[in-house]
């Protein structure tokens, strides 16, 4: 490290005085400006934190949301003709707008409304943006896991309430888990696009990884490192969470061969 | 047992059932035999409300059927559906006995005693931890029977149980019913298995345009034909 650091003093004063330096010379003192320098490379640490805990936070309320709408939807549509609960008719239906809205515009355009219109007073723009993130990934979410509830066999419905289970406990032990495994690909699917969106939240000033690569750019005034290395940050954890999301399946395909 | 009077169905438009009066007695084996389509299936589904009325009653044991105390109605009556229903996420032994402990008509203990003992009487118990798609259909339905039973329903209901199996099967899931039948069981039973209904049945019920046409004991049923429609229906199926 000294001796890194000794070299890039000598080549940055070189390229100062605006002599000629080589290829690779220019490269090794952008890449030491871009992470080495002032150890920058803590800013990215830092910035990956917040990207995995923004994610993390608007992943659960992404799925608690996507979920409660889910089940709401699904119970309503599954009520008889004669017997519609009416209080059950009015969450649907809000949640029926709710699903349409944040479906029918853009992402970007929801940040800004929420970070600079909703919550314009708040300085914490991290959190503001992963509220957003939760609320706009559970629309899609809810969408997901409709699917899934839908997708299992009526007749393990008709099962369980034919032994005298209500419909909420026929749900929870009966449909619900066998719901989960035929929709856990696609939300897979879903959270890595919302790992990846946590990147649009530097537009409402939220710290993340991008916001640091930004920082670096900022004051640098060199773009190429600080770019590249935050795509490769956000492809490594890209694939270990492929990974992983590939062992849990693997792990409930084995289940299901019993 | 059960008085059904009255009962009628549409589907869109499309009178299925047009008024049906039917009563069962405890100990009868009644079989439902018609033409598909004739809301056989239809009719049984509405004495749990799987299907729900538009028009008429049901009542068990003097009480009436309603949308209310559903759970509890339907916890005496056990049904056994064409494509068994086996909870494919769960083992065998815990289909048995997820709906008596969650009801708490028993703890899990005396549940898994009794489940092992109805396995024990068709001859799986060494299947009590394995999981339904692992079994024949046979086997599934068989186990379906058991699920129901486990209850220890007032009546069981069957729709068309061995209409999905194949031809090997249909056997052992017939013997199982016999059994029951003997042991004083109530069963209501769709079906097309004409030698069940001719061995087992103690009334024989025609179902025809939405209406219980004839409601005979099976030597008669079968020997003495007086409606035209079910001529042709039985020289179809015979």
């Amino acid at each position: 490290m000294a001796s890194m650091a000794q070299q890039y003093e000598v080549w940055s004063a070189l390229m100062k005085s605006g002599e000629e330096v080589s290829l690779w010379q220019q490269t090794f003192v952008k890449f030491y400006q871009a992470f080495l320098e002032n150890d920058r490379w803590l800013q990215y640490i830092e910035g990956v934190g917040t990207t995995l805990l923004v994610t993390a936070i608007a992943l659960a309320i992404g799925v608690v949301l996507g979920g409660v709408v889910a089940l709401v939807r699904v119970a309503h549509d599954q009520q008889r003709p004669k017997h519609r609960n009416p209080v059950l008719g009015v969450v649907d239906f809000i949640f029926k707008i709710y699903v349409t809205v944040i479906r029918g515009t853009p992402m970007m355009v929801q940040l800004l409304i929420m970070g600079m219109v909703i919550f314009a007073s708040s300085r914490n723009f991290t959190m503001v943006g992963a509220l957003t993130l939760g609320i706009n990934s559970g629309a899609y979410v809810s969408e997901i896991i409709r699917g899934g509830l839908m997708a299992v066999d009526p007749g393990q419905m008709e099962a369980g309430r034919s032994l005298g289970l209500n419909y909420i406990t026929t749900m929870i032990k009966i449909v619900i888990p066998q719901a989960i495994r035929s929709v856990l690909p696609a939300l897979g699917n879903e959270f890595i696009i919302l790992l990846k969106d946590t990147s649009l939240i530097t537009v409402i000033g939220g710290k993340e990884l991008l916001y640091a690569a930004q920082g670096v750019m900022n004051r640098t005034y060199e773009s190429m490192f600080p770019l590249l290395g935050t795509a490769a940050i956000y492809l490594v954890l890209v694939m270990i969470f492929t990974w992983l999301l590939g062992k849990f399946e693997r792990r409930l395909a084995q289940s299901d061969r019993r | 047992m059960i008085v059904v009077k009255g009962l009628k169905k549409n589907y869109e438009g499309l009178e299925v059932l047009k008024g049906v009066d039917l009563t069962i007695n405890k100990g009868d084996v009644v079989v439902l035999v018609g033409p598909s389509g004739c809301g056989k299936s239809t009719f049984l589904r509405c004495l749990n409300r799987l299907e729900e009325p538009d028009d008429g009653t049901v009542l068990l044991d003097g009480k009436e059927v309603t949308e209310k105390d559903i759970d509890a109605m339907r916890a005496k009556m056990g049904m056994v559906f064409q494509h068994f229903n086996l909870f494919p996420h769960l083992t065998v032994k815990k289909n048995i006995t997820l709906a008596p402990v969650h009801l708490k008509l028993m703890d899990q203990k005396t549940a898994d005693a009794k489940a092992m003992e109805l396995l024990e009487r068709i001859g799986l118990a060494d299947k009590a931890d394995a999981y339904p798609n692992m079994l024949s259909g046979g086997q599934k339905q068989r186990i379906a029977i058991v699920r129901a039973l486990a209850m220890n329903p007032e009546v069981l209901l069957f729709d068309e149980p061995t209409s999905a199996l194949d031809p090997e099967m249909v056997g052992e899931v017939l013997e199982l019913m016999k059994e029951l039948a003997r042991g004083g069981m109530t069963m209501v039973v769709v079906t097309h298995e004409m030698g069940f209904a001719r061995e087992v049945a103690n009334r024989v019920i025609f179902i025809d345009e939405g209406t219980v046409k004839v409601d005979k004991p099976p030597q008669e049923f079968f020997s003495n034909i007086e409606n035209e429609r079910l001529k042709t229906f039985l020289s179809k199926v015979l």
